[in-house]
């Protein structure tokens, strides 16, 4: 189980992080070996480097877009699925239903791990986590459109009258053909 | 939200199978429900011994039931249950193998086979009917060989064959103006003597010769005195009758001929006597008696025609029939009823002084006097005569004495039951007695494995056998203690002899019973008539510690005005609390919706001169009243005069009749029919069990809500008053029999009326349609069964009636902010706007009662239950009577679990409650909700009783009695072990994984 959320929470079976982000002193926990200066080597790099965090950004702000569309699929799958399910409430159709309700909000709830692995000074990640949670909710009114369309939000006057008992009278009277 | 979803997945559940079959498995009758037989009060009965074969005694009843009962345990052998116009006149068996019957005003004849109760044959007898019958059976009569029985009715005498039922002969008095008394066969000859009274003083006698109905000899003989009731016949030819003052007994001998009278003054018998005797007709030779006021004075009369006074006493006494026993000796039996126990005595006619036998039999006070004995002889080991007396209490309950004790009772009062109401049992507790019913686990664990077999289909037959004469006898039913789910209660029953049962509603078995003291008859009240129950007392919540309690409602006597009765009885004991005798009459008695602080309900009784008496008397109920005293009214409904009126209290009674309690009444408003075209013949309102009772405040419907949701969210207001009326009337040529008006001269108005303001809310006529009308109100509709003449069939028509008024509450936002005036109080002077919808249908049956079933909360699906002709109760789906019903709903419909209109409504034979018994002579259908939302209780009473319970839409609110418990118990067991064991092997598997 412990193995699985780690995996899970990624959306990867595995990872290798090319990136060195050993310049952060902060992050290293191994102490460097000796006769090894960090600092020459930055300075000794630096254009290179410069060029390769570059790229990797913009890598990882295309990333970061690419997973921010991802619910449009499953958008678009929703609703097929919400189509083959029809307006009657059954089993299929309830079930569907709350999964396209529920993985919205487990989505959204996760919004910060999703793009946890794209995070950078340099990545804007504003953009698709606008785009993310856009998405998402869309699959949101999507689910809670279908709830509606099965008849089970309180949106009729019915709704909220079938359980008003009757009005008391103040009048009572009684009687009938004598004894 | 999730009630509408929770709510709309059960209907849908529901209608998936669209026609609910509530029928039963074979294997289910009698777990929940009971059925009793009986028979009425006892009018005659007759013994038969044959020597061989089982010993019998075939019995006529009022409630026109001819039955054979077996004499050693008073079981029914057959029975017939005569139309309740068909009512028995004699009875007699003929050969030793017929059972004869006179029926029906003395017109109808039948004989029975007597081992298994079939009809032989049947033959009608002629005349109009106006004259009392008589049915005599010659024991050695013989006509060509034929036995004969000898019937006088309706102004003939016949004789009968009884191998075939053919009319030998037949002699006509129609001519005379004849009221003929007796009808006498001295046996071993070849006469017939009727005599009888013609023209109050002229004694009439006819001779008349038994072979061929030939007029012999007619003798008649003036009395100036003129004749009172009935004679007595003491000798061949002689018989005792009462002038006219009651005063002077009359010796009426017609030897050879000749008539001749002797007066005896009653008071040189008795010395201190006084007041107007009355004749005990008895058959016994030689002797007779009177009864003046509570005396009753058997006198005897010698071969010179004296009378001799043999005794004299205060007891209350009944003298058997005349029992031969052997040649020329007659034995008759004698009880006497004194306080505790009756005292038997068995004499032979001509030997007052001597007792065949003399026993004492320890009565229950609650059965009351003796009314009837029938003696039967039976010989004993040591070839003496041994005796057994057949006795019929004044509670109608029949009882078989010998040797001194009872060898069987049978609760036949409970034939006539009047009025039901229910009471809850004692809660269980320390200190309640409880029938010991808890077995030890070892027994439950081997009752659910026995179960587990069946349903695994492992059982051998033994073992079904078993499984259900356990569910049978599941003691847990028959509890003396309230249960969960509030099955069991009590059905407290009032009979027409004035006696209260409380029958337990798990096996029917009598908890108590009490012979109401206000009933009985005593100096104030002569002919006193039970009417109505009433719960009087439902301790709730905060009189847990007082007993419920029943108000009995009586009146002394028919007319309108006569005094009533009150009694009030603790229905956890059957004790009376109290008993009143009222100075006013009741002519109306209104439960109000109000009680007092110990739970005592308000109950307005209103007398015949309109006033109305508060019960119960106490300052507290008096405030209580006063309080609400201007939103009360009543209204009566005058059949014969065709008017309805309403009424208001006006202020206390004033002039002699006051008293704190006693309020004027004024009228208000009165709708009077055209007397020429229109009568009342039925008016229903909804029931009262329909009504809650909140303690000082306002009585709550058990509606449970007032909207009713149609198609694509609709909502309809139902129109929800308990002031409703409904009344049905007919042309006035229409209300005789179905059949006697062609279809252009009947026609049936229904109303529903406001019986507050008098309003009429809603007419309709019916043409060509006749009564009679069965109706049942309940909710916002009511439903309704008559006849269609122009169709020749019955019909079924259902009127719903919804509010437009509170239509416009349409805002979602309203409704949530729960900004409407939904629930305010409404006043029935405003002016209502109501619509209704009605459709009919035809229904095959005839129908004798109609009831509609009832829920504690009212949110089950309502079924109509409907007393067939044949004595069976059905239930029929209100779904059926639903006017919103079209040839082709649409699918939004559809899903609202409208049916598809047809013009007739079906009968599903699985969905008779009652399944393969009958509920003879079917009287009322009662309906209690159980504790259980989705479950009803439904009790039948007529000459036989009959309880189920009801699940109209099916109980989805508990598992069903048979769910096996066991199987539950074991599968969680076996998944506990499962998880168990597999967590341990793989425990083991990963430490060996991690080794490797």
């Amino acid at each position: 189980m412990e193995k699985g959320k780690g995996v899970m929470g990624a959306g990867r079976r595995w990872a290798v992080d090319f990136s060195d982000n050993s310049t952060a002193p902060s992050s290293r926990d191994i102490p460097d070996p000796p006769g090894f200066t960090r600092a020459s080597v930055d300075q000794d790099d630096s254009a290179v480097s410069r060029q390769k965090n570059d790229a990797e950004a913009n890598w990882k702000a295309q990333k970061a877009w690419e997973v921010a569309q991802a619910p449009f699929k499953n958008l678009l799958m929703m609703g097929f699925m919400m189509w083959m399910a029809g307006s009657t409430v059954h089993l299929f159709s309830i079930g569907i239903t709350f999964s396209a309700l529920w993985q919205p909000i487990s989505a959204l709830q996760g919004v910060g791990k999703v793009f946890e692995p794209y995070k950078d000074n340099k990545v804007d990640l504003l953009g698709p986590k606008l785009l993310f949670i856009a998405l998402n909710l869309g699959g949101l009114a999507l689910g809670v459109w279908k709830l509606n369309t099965l008849g089970l939000l309180p949106t009729h006057a019915s709704d909220w009258v079938s359980s008003l008992s009757p009005a008391q009278e103040v009048e009572y009277s009684g009687g009938g053909i004598p004894l | 939200m999730a009630i509408r979803s929770f709510l709309i997945l059960f209907i849908l559940f529901f209608f998936s199978s669209l026609n609910p079959i509530l029928s039963l498995y074979e294997d289910q009758v009698g777990l929940v429900d009971w059925h009793q037989q009986y028979l009425g009060k006892v009018k005659q009965a007759v013994f038969h011994t044959h020597k061989t074969g089982r010993k019998r005694v075939v019995v006529s009843t009022e409630e026109n039931v001819v039955a054979s009962l077996d004499l050693r345990q008073g079981e029914i052998f057959w029975r017939h249950v005569l139309g309740s116009n068909d009512v028995i006149d004699g009875i007699d068996i003929a050969l030793g193998k017929y059972v004869i019957t006179l029926s029906s005003g003395g017109s109808i004849l039948r004989a029975w086979n007597l081992p298994d109760g079939q009809m032989v044959w049947e033959s009608s007898l002629r005349g109009p009917k106006h004259s009392k019958s008589l049915l005599l059976l010659p024991t050695n009569l013989k006509i060509e060989k034929d036995n004969v029985v000898i019937i006088f009715s309706n102004g003939h005498l016949n004789a009968v064959s009884c191998i075939d039922g053919e009319v030998l002969w037949e002699k006509d008095f129609e001519g005379e103006s004849l009221e003929v008394q007796q009808v006498i066969q001295p046996p071993g000859s070849n006469l017939i003597y009727v005599v009888g009274f013609a023209s109050s003083s002229l004694f009439e006698m006819y001779q008349i010769n038994a072979l061929n109905g030939e007029l012999l000899k007619h003798e008649s003989a003036a009395f100036s005195g003129g004749f009172l009731g009935e004679v007595s016949p003491v000798f061949r030819e002689t018989v005792v009758a009462l002038d006219s003052t009651g005063l002077i007994l009359l010796t009426i001998s017609f030897q050879n001929g000749k008539i001749s009278f002797q007066q005896t003054p009653i008071s040189n018998l008795v010395k201190d006597s006084f007041g107007p005797a009355k004749i005990i007709p008895s058959s016994v030779t030689g002797i007779f008696a009177i009864k003046i006021n509570a005396v009753t004075i058997v006198i005897r009369v010698t071969d010179e025609n004296k009378l001799e006074v043999v005794e004299k006493t205060n007891h209350e006494t009944s003298i058997s029939d005349a029992l031969s026993i052997s040649e020329g000796q007659q034995a008759f039996a004698l009880v006497q009823h004194a306080s505790h126990e009756i005292h038997l005595r068995v004499k032979l006619a001509h030997n007052w002084d001597d007792n065949l036998l003399k026993e004492s039999v320890k009565m229950d006070q609650h059965r009351g006097l003796v009314h009837k004995v029938y003696i039967n002889n039976y010989i004993r080991t040591d070839k003496s005569y041994g005796f057994r007396a057949l006795i019929v209490m004044e509670d109608h309950s029949l009882l078989l004495l010998q040797q001194g004790e009872i060898v069987w009772s049978r609760e036949d009062g409970l034939a006539s039951i009047i009025d039901v109401t229910t009471s809850e049992l004692p809660v269980e507790r320390d200190g309640v007695s409880v029938a010991k019913v808890e077995h030890n686990l070892f027994e439950w664990l081997k009752g659910h494995m026995l179960k587990l077999k069946g349903t695994l289909m492992l059982a051998n037959p033994q073992d079904i056998a078993a499984i259900q004469s356990m569910r049978l006898k599941n003691s847990e039913k028959s509890k003396m203690t309230r249960d969960h789910n509030g099955f069991r209660k009590l059905l407290i029953v009032l009979t027409r002899a004035g006696k209260l049962f409380a029958l337990h509603t798990g096996d029917g078995h009598i908890v108590w019973s009490h012979l109401l003291q206000s009933l009985q008859k005593s100096k104030v009240c002569q002919h006193p008539i039970g009417l109505n129950l009433y719960k009087w007392q439902v301790p709730h919540h905060h009189a847990m510690d007082e007993n419920p309690s029943v108000l009995v409602i009586g009146k002394c006597g028919p007319s309108s005005d006569a005094p009533g009765a009150l009694s009030f009885v603790d229905t956890y004991t059957g004790k009376e609390l109290s008993s009143l005798s009222l100075l006013h009459s009741v002519a109306q008695v209104i439960p109000l919706p109000y009680t007092d602080s110990t739970e005592q309900r308000l109950h307005l009784l209103i007398d015949a001169d309109k006033h109305a008496h508060l019960y119960p008397k106490t300052p507290e109920a008096i405030s209580i009243f006063e309080r609400e005293f201007s939103n009360i009214y009543w209204y009566s409904v005058e059949d014969d005069n065709g008017i309805i009126k309403g009424h208001a209290l006006r202020g206390k009674c004033t002039g002699e009749v006051a008293d704190e309690v006693c309020f004027d009444t004024r009228e208000l408003w009165s709708i009077v029919f055209p007397s020429e075209s229109e009568k009342i013949i039925a008016t229903v309102t909804r029931k009262l069990t329909e009504c809650h009772v909140v303690n000082g405040g306002y009585g709550r419907w058990v509606v449970h809500t007032q909207a009713k949701v149609i198609a694509d969210q609709e909502v309809m207001y139902k129109y929800i008053s308990r002031n409703l009326l409904f009344v049905a009337t007919v042309a006035l040529k229409g209300s005789g029999e179905i059949g006697s008006v062609t279809p252009e001269e009947s026609w049936l108005v229904a109303y529903l009326i406001d019986t507050v303001t008098g309003r009429i809310l809603h007419r309709v006529t019916h043409h060509g349609s006749q009564g009679p009308v069965h109706a049942v109100f309940s909710e916002n509709w009511v439903v309704y069964h008559y006849f269609n003449l122009k169709a020749h069939r019955y019909e079924m028509s259902v009127i719903e009636i919804y509010d437009q008024s509170r239509a416009d509450n349409k805002d979602v936002w309203k409704l949530v902010l729960g900004k409407h005036n939904l629930n305010s109080p409404i006043s029935l002077y405003s002016r209502p706007d109501v619509i209704t919808k009605s459709q009919s249908y035809f229904f095959t049956h005839s129908v004798k009662a109609i009831a509609v079933t009832s829920t504690t909360k009212g949110i089950t699906s309502k079924q109509l239950l409907i007393g067939t002709i044949g004595d069976q109760v059905l239930a029929l789906d209100k779904r059926f009577l639903d006017p919103r019903r079209t040839v082709n709903p649409t699918q939004a419909e559809k899903e609202e679990g409208i049916i598809p209109l047809t013009d007739s409504l079906p009968i599903i034979p699985q969905s008779y409650v009652t399944h393969a018994l009958r509920v003879e002579g079917l009287r009322g259908i009662i309906t209690v909700p159980a504790k259980l939302e989705s479950t009803t209780l439904v009790f039948a009473h007529g000459v036989d009783l009959f309880f189920t319970q009801l699940a109209p839409s099916r109980t989805y609110d508990s598992l069903t009695d048979d769910f096996n418990y066991a199987l539950l118990l074991i599968t969680i067991v076996a998944l506990v072990a499962a998880i168990f064991v597999t967590w341990t092997l793989s425990e083991r598997k990963e430490l060996q994984d991690n080794w490797r």
